[in-house]
């Protein structure tokens, strides 16, 4: 009798611990109250696929200190000499605590001349952001940048 | 109602790069608040930009509930010839609009 329990046990940790390592791929359907770590993981696994992800080149503007979340103005800027054949084919932008990780991508092309984009983005809590860009011979480059936001974005806000 | 806010030079030399900026007015509703009864206020967002010049296509970016009301991005592109920069800006609901602006490189 206590054998068997045992095994039941193993057998029911043995499941749940593939589960939680299948879990890293995303669970569609499921929309989280946050964006966590794993889910911006797994939205930047999305965006480069299996490509390693190397820091530098991408420069991230952005305050470090944001009063209103509400808006918050953000620069990315890559160093690419932007020819035809070496150029920013896009920049995404991805974040750890708003309700979804993705804030938003931007596809350049060689003729723009400077690898460089600016918005303003909504914050809902202090976090990390990570831009990330994809050069034209197949590389991804990224930067993070912290953010303390005093007033978050209102995503639970009472309207 | 919509409406557009576009900064393009309107003259350039030939081969300089010249910034390009744009505001579209849109409550981009993240779809994440709540009434005071508790219902979800539907998303209501701008989920694509596009740019185009000469119908071209020289700029895109896809909108996430992340942007901020009144969307603006800004951008650069460089002047080869003259022309018109067209700008589409497509969301939920059925939004679409657009915008243009004229060029003129010497």
């Amino acid at each position: 009798m206590r054998k068997s329990e045992g095994s039941t046990r193993r057998r029911f940790l043995g499941l749940a611990g593939s589960a939680a390592a299948i879990g890293a791929i995303p669970v569609v359907g499921l929309r989280p109250a946050a964006a966590t770590q794993e889910t911006m993981a797994s939205a930047i696994r999305t965006v480069v696929g299996t490509a390693t992800v190397q820091t530098g080149k991408v420069k991230l503007d952005i305050p470090p200190l944001v009063e209103n979340g509400n808006t918050v103005p953000m620069t990315v800027s890559v160093t690419s000499p932007m020819t035809a054949d070496d150029y920013v084919k896009s920049i995404h932008v991805f974040n750890e605590k708003n309700p979804q990780p993705n804030v938003g991508n931007f596809y350049l092309g060689p003729r723009a001349g400077r690898g460089q984009i600016s918005t303003r983005i909504r914050l809902a809590d202090s976090q990390k952001i990570i831009a990330i860009a994809r050069l034209s011979d197949g590389s991804f480059w990224s930067v993070s940048a912290e953010v303390v936001v005093t007033l978050a974005a209102c995503t639970e806000e009472l309207i | 109602m919509a409406s557009a806010l576009i900064n393009v030079p309107k003259k350039a030399k030939r081969g300089d790069v010249i910034e390009i900026k744009t505001l579209m007015s849109h409550i981009m509703e993240t779809g994440y608040r709540h009434t005071a009864a508790g219902q979800v206020v539907p998303r209501d967002i701008i989920t694509s930009f596009t740019c185009r010049f000469n119908g071209e296509e020289i700029f895109r970016a896809d909108l996430f509930p992340a942007i901020a009301a009144n969307p603006f991005v800004t951008f650069f592109t460089v002047a080869t010839e003259s022309g018109k920069f067209d700008f589409e800006w497509i969301g939920d609901n059925g939004f679409s609009e657009t915008a243009s602006a004229a060029i003129s490189v010497e």
